[in-house]
């Protein structure tokens, strides 16, 4: 079964996967930040999903972030973000 | 669907949590909104996994796989020593309590420790008290745990540093002696 997520819809900043817990704080002040910014991506919170699911997306985490800590934001399936760092989002999508 | 849980059992588990942390000599982030969200993250998962592990991380279900990240978490300390706060920002320490530091994300050392953990495996063999006193020391050394006597009612305990606040008589980590 895939992964289930959510789309949350924004401007069109380039192919943004949002990879969450949904009981991390860290988490939702990156959500309401890029909710603040206008931002749309996908939302994946890895908590939710079952366990086989929780294993595929783990791999998928680890290519960009090897530490596989939340948030990790991956953007355009090549850089990534990892934690709330307001400071690179702001930069990232602000002046886009 | 997941059990939804009332303002009343949040406010219960918030008002257990900041009493244990003031008695043993802890700070709840006194950001009421923050730390009630980090609570009920609390909540939630004690009510999926049976046991309160770390909202902001991954728990695997397994608590043989968690013990590590259940609150109060095994990097608490070390955080709290060099951040000013645990991973989640549910611990604070002074500085942050008193907004004389602001609270930032803290990177994850998790990982850091299982590597360490893998590399000092010794064989078993049967040794002599001076030798299990010295092993004992070099175990501590390894771990960068040092013995920290509070100078004023005698609290022994073995961390890297000394707490902020001594858990039993409250006097502030100045007054801790390292024995070892």
């Amino acid at each position: 079964m895939a992964p289930k997520i959510k789309h949350i819809e924004g401007k069109d900043k380039g192919n943004l996967k949002l990879y969450a817990l949904s009981t991390c704080i860290w988490c939702g002040k990156t959500k309401k930040l890029l909710a603040d910014l206008d931002v749309g991506y996908d939302c994946i919170d890895v908590d939710l999903l079952d366990y086989e699911d929780q294993q595929e997306v783990l791999k998928e985490i680890r290519k960009f972030n090897p530490g596989g800590g939340f948030p990790t934001l991956v953007i355009d399936g090549k850089d990534c973000i990892v934690g709330f760092d307001e400071e690179k989002i702001r930069q990232r999508f602000e002046s886009m | 669907m997941e059990r939804q849980y009332s303002e009343e059992d949040i406010e219960k588990a918030y008002r257990k949590i900041k009493s244990d942390a003031e008695s043993y000599g802890y700070n709840l982030n006194p950001e009421e909104d923050f730390t009630r969200s980090l609570v009920k993250g609390l909540v939630i998962n004690t009510g999926r996994y049976g046991y309160q592990s770390c909202p902001c991380r991954l728990s695997t279900a397994k608590i043989e796989e968690d013990r590590d990240i259940i609150c109060p978490c095994d990097y608490r300390d070390a955080d709290l020593n060099d951040y000013g706060a645990c991973y989640c920002g549910l611990y604070v320490d002074r500085d942050i309590k008193n907004g004389v530091k602001k609270l930032k994300p803290i990177p994850e050392r998790r990982f850091l420790k299982q590597s360490s953990e893998e590399s000092r495996k010794e064989p078993d063999k049967i040794l002599s008290v001076p030798e299990k006193i010295d092993s004992f020391v070099r175990s501590l050394e390894s771990k960068k745990i040092g013995i920290w006597r509070c100078k004023v009612c005698g609290y022994l305990c073995a961390r890297e540093n000394p707490p902020e606040i001594c858990p039993i008589c409250k006097v502030g980590s100045d007054r801790f002696e390292r024995l070892l």
